[in-house]
């Protein structure tokens, strides 16, 4: 005979019960992945997407960040892009910048050439290489600071022994201030590039290089026909990425020269803290910000647009 | 050779430092890059109590700290799911796309909206408030390497748990997670680093002495006492020699995980 127990269990199995529990197995199957990405898809859309959105109205109005804005459609804008020499200024050092980014590429390459062929040596000097990498940006500041003081650093040994010329203040010259700037953030990240197309290098299939060898080329032949090519999705992208960071730089320029001398070092990421917090124009920093990232957006298309168009990107 | 220049290059600034920390102000006058001829410790203990090293390190583990666990389970929750999870087939690529617009949006687009928000939620010089904005900075790119590493293991283990009756939260915690302890690794580091070194939002939300980091601390310092080199120096090494060290000991996994995060992203 059933046990009582039984009779139920077979009522319960039988009864319509069981379908809605099969629903509910099924829908949560479809949620649990979004209930994963929840926590960190609500924190970016609060610390980033929420914010962002906000520059972007905020731009349009005359804020100065404290009580409430005032809406003025593209005044801001308008001011900005035609009338505001600072901007442009900014602007002209950033792309400058960027035209000084051909001396990493050039290292970074040279470098990473020269370590491809090597196995257990290879590693060891890379590891030395990048740590200049792991400094932060003041200690890294701070050390060529004094380095290239004029008095005491490493123009005025040079000028002791008899080399003239490079005991000059190179961070407080209007003329040198960008680049000098750019020497010492260079020396910090350059190896992040090396390193990047050196392991695009090692992947390159050794038959092409011995094919190469066969062939007869030397050494620099090698590298244009058959290095290059290789890496060249690595290299492109590598070169769009420092297109979009070097319009965000900001820490170096802030701790060495914060501008100066006379706005001769002045960059849009400083150009937007000033107006922000110093000039107290929220609402045209904001207009910074955005201009900033449209030119991103710009390079991002350039970018995809020649890719689609077939160039080997 | 070359390299040899290029090592010079890379190391003789930061050997200038280290000797620069061990000596006198007469010395520095004198001998300012060359090796120490009298090694003086004084510098260092001197830097740490000027410094208030005791607080500013204490912060900035404290940071690093819930940086990188808010990343590594957060990041590591969105990994599981873009990796292994049924979403609708569409929603992987965008999300993908999403986090790459994310990771190059300038920084400067959405700090000031965001230092107003912070201000009236009374997350200004608020260890917690720099936490919360280093975990959203730092986890697209965590993501990347997360999801390109999980979606390689091998359902099987997954599948096996589920059928043993675990529901996906013990799945992600029993099996995927010990499963992926390099890539959980590499990210730990790679953040780590970060999250030690950043200057730009720390400066902006962290403005009372008490909440300084190492970074900004050593700021504000090398600004007061930037004549004495010898301060300074030994300051700095301080501040290094902790990122150094770890970088060192774990630097196949460093340079492994930012170049697979660099191509993949």
């Amino acid at each position: 005979m059933w046990k009582k127990g039984e009779i139920i269990l077979a009522f319960y199995i039988n009864s319509k019960k069981i379908r809605p529990e099969f629903k509910r197995m099924v829908l949560r199957k479809k949620i649990i992945p979004w209930l994963f990405l929840l926590p960190i898809l609500l924190l970016h859309l609060f610390v980033t997407i929420g914010p962002s959105i906000s520059s972007i109205y905020y731009s349009l109005t005359d804020w100065s960040g404290l009580g409430t804005a005032k809406f003025i459609g593209i005044g801001n804008f308008q001011q900005l892009w035609f009338n505001d020499k600072s901007f442009i200024s900014a602007f002209s050092h950033n792309s400058i910048w960027l035209f000084y980014c051909i001396i990493t590429f050039v290292m970074a390459l040279l470098v990473a050439s020269l370590l491809a062929p090597l196995k257990k040596g290879g590693i060891a000097i890379r590891t030395v290489l990048f740590i200049p990498f792991v400094l932060s940006s003041v200690v890294t500041a701070s050390i060529w600071r004094n380095l290239l003081n004029p008095d005491r650093g490493i123009g005025a040994q040079l000028a002791k022994i008899g080399i003239y010329g490079l005991d000059k203040a190179f961070l407080g010259i209007t003329k040198t201030s960008l680049f000098t700037v750019f020497f010492i953030d260079n020396w910090h990240w350059w190896v992040f590039i090396m390193v990047l197309l050196l392991t695009a290098m090692q992947n390159i299939p050794k038959e092409l290089y011995e094919a190469a060898r066969v062939d007869g080329v030397n050494r620099w032949q090698e590298f244009r026909y058959v290095t290059l090519p290789g890496i060249r999705p690595t290299l492109f992208f590598l070169i769009l990425m420092t297109g979009i960071w070097t319009f965000q730089t900001f820490d170096y320029i802030w701790i060495l020269t914060y501008g100066g001398p006379a706005g001769s070092s002045e960059v849009l990421g400083t150009l937007v803290l000033k107006n922000a917090f110093i000039r107290l124009e929220a609402g045209y920093a904001a207009a910074i910000g955005l201009t900033m990232s449209l030119f991103s957006g710009i390079l991002v298309s350039i970018f995809v647009y020649l890719k689609k168009k077939g160039l080997e990107i | 050779m070359i390299l040899s220049l290029f090592v010079i290059f890379a190391l003789g600034p930061i050997i200038v430092l280290i000797f620069n920390s061990v000596k006198g102000s007469a010395e520095l006058g004198r001998n300012p890059l060359g090796p120490p001829r009298e090694v003086i410790i004084e510098n260092y203990p001197d830097a740490w109590e000027t410094g208030n090293f005791s607080t500013t390190v204490r912060n900035s583990l404290i940071i690093v700290t819930g940086t990188v666990s808010g990343v590594l389970l957060f990041g590591g929750m969105a990994a599981y799911s873009l990796a292994k999870l049924k979403l609708p087939r569409i929603v992987p690529n965008i999300l993908i796309i999403y986090l790459l617009v994310i990771s190059s949006l300038p920084v400067q687009l959405f700090l000031v909206p965001l230092f107003v928000l912070w201000r009236t939620l009374h997350l200004i010089d608020n260890l917690l408030g720099v936490i919360i904005i280093y975990i959203a900075l730092y986890s697209p790119f965590s993501i990347f390497l997360m999801r390109a590493y999980i979606i390689q293991i091998p359902g099987d283990f997954e599948d096996a748990a589920r059928i043993e009756g675990a529901n996906e939260w013990q799945v992600f915690t029993k099996i995927v997670v010990p499963l992926s302890w390099p890539v959980f690794l590499s990210v730990g580091l790679i953040v780590s680093m970060f999250a030690w070194n950043e200057f730009l939002i720390a400066t902006v939300f962290l403005t009372k002495r008490e909440v300084f980091t190492v970074v900004t601390s050593y700021f504000a310092f090398s600004k007061r006492f930037g004549v004495d080199w010898g301060l300074t120096s030994a300051a700095a090494v301080m501040m290094i020699i902790p990122i150094i060290s770890v970088f060192l000991i774990f630097q196949r996994r460093f340079i492994q995980g930012l170049y697979q995060g660099g191509i993949k992203g």
